[in-house]
C-alpha cells in the first residue's frame, strides 16, 4: 500500500434497512488489502455505529474513509440537529432514539461509546442546528 | 463444529444455507440489542437472537458471526431473506427459546471437542 486510498459514501437518511452498506464495503476492501483482522473489526464497529447514528438522528450524511499505511481515517459528516450535550451522549445507556428504532434493536445508548471504544482517536465537532462531524482513526 | 455440522443435526430450520458452511463455530452468543451484539459478538459465533430484521444481517456480517440462529420461531421478513441469500449469510431458525438454543449449540461444540 504505497498511496492513500480515499473512499466516499453517501448515507441515505430515509432507508434504515440499507444502513451498514458503507461499513460492509469498507470492511470488504480492507480485507482485500490484508489489513489485520483486529483493525478491520475496530473500523467495522466504529463506522457502523456512526452510520446507524446518521440514519437514526441526522437524516443521513456522508462518510469519507482514508486508508494509509499508518492508519484508517474515518470522517462522518451530517447536517442533522447536532448534539446538545456531548458528555451526556457519550454515557453508555443514554439515548434519544425513538421507540420505533428501539424496536429494531437499536437505541441502547451504545453508539457513541462503541465508536470511542473501538477507535484509537475520536473527535466530535457538533453545533446544534447545524450538524455533527465525527473524525475517528484506527491504527494499522 | 462447523456450520454444516450444525445444519446436519436437523434441529434447525434452514432459512438460508449461506456460502461459508464449512466455517468453524467458536461459541454460541445470545443478544437482541444490535449495538451490544455489534461490539461483543465473538468472531465465528453462532448468534442466537429473536431479532430477524435487515439490520441483524448487517451486524452479523460486520461482527464476523459464523451464522444467525433465530430463536422462538422467528423468521426473516421477505426483504431480509433476499438479502441473506444475496450475501450468502447462514440463517437458521428454531422454535426453542434463546437460552435452550444456545445451550444446545454449546453442548454440541463440547461433545465434539471431547470426542
Amino acid at each position: 500500500m504505497d498511496d492513500k486510498i480515499i473512499l466516499h459514501y453517501e448515507v441515505s437518511g430515509d432507508d434504515f434497512t440499507r444502513a451498514g452498506e458503507a461499513s460492509s464495503d469498507v470492511k470488504n476492501k480492507l480485507k482485500q488489502m490484508d489489513v489485520s483482522p483486529e483493525a478491520i473489526r475496530k473500523v467495522a464497529i466504529a463506522m457502523y455505529e456512526g452510520e446507524i447514528n446518521m440514519v437514526i438522528h441526522a437524516n443521513g450524511g456522508d462518510i469519507t474513509v482514508e486508508i494509509s499505511p499508518e492508519e484508517i481515517l474515518m470522517v462522518l459528516k451530517d447536517t442533522g440537529p447536532g448534539i446538545p450535550d456531548v458528555g451526556l451522549a457519550m454515557q453508555e445507556g443514554y439515548s434519544t432514539a425513538k421507540e420505533e428504532i428501539r424496536s429494531l434493536g437499536f437505541g441502547a445508548g451504545m453508539g457513541l461509546p462503541n465508536m470511542k471504544k473501538y477507535s484509537d482517536t475520536m473527535k466530535i465537532d457538533t453545533i446544534v442546528g447545524v450538524g455533527t462531524t465525527i473524525t475517528m482513526t484506527v491504527a494499522m | 463444529m462447523t456450520v454444516q455440522d450444525l445444519i446436519n443435526t436437523n434441529r434447525f430450520t434452514v432459512i438460508n444455507a449461506g456460502d461459508d458452511t464449512g466455517r468453524e463455530i467458536t461459541k454460541p452468543f445470545c443478544c437482541d440489542l444490535l449495538s451490544v451484539a455489534m461490539s461483543r459478538a465473538p468472531e465465528g459465533c453462532a448468534w442466537v437472537t429473536v431479532m430477524g430484521n435487515m439490520n441483524t444481517l448487517a451486524v452479523a456480517t460486520l461482527s464476523d458471526s459464523a451464522c444467525i440462529i433465530l430463536a422462538e420461531g422467528m423468521l426473516l421478513d421477505e426483504a431480509a431473506a433476499a438479502k441473506a441469500q444475496a450475501q450468502g449469510i447462514t440463517v437458521l431458525s428454531t422454535q426453542e427459546p434463546v437460552f435452550e438454543t444456545a445451550l444446545t449449540i454449546y453442548r454440541l461444540i463440547q461433545d465434539e471437542s471431547v470426542s
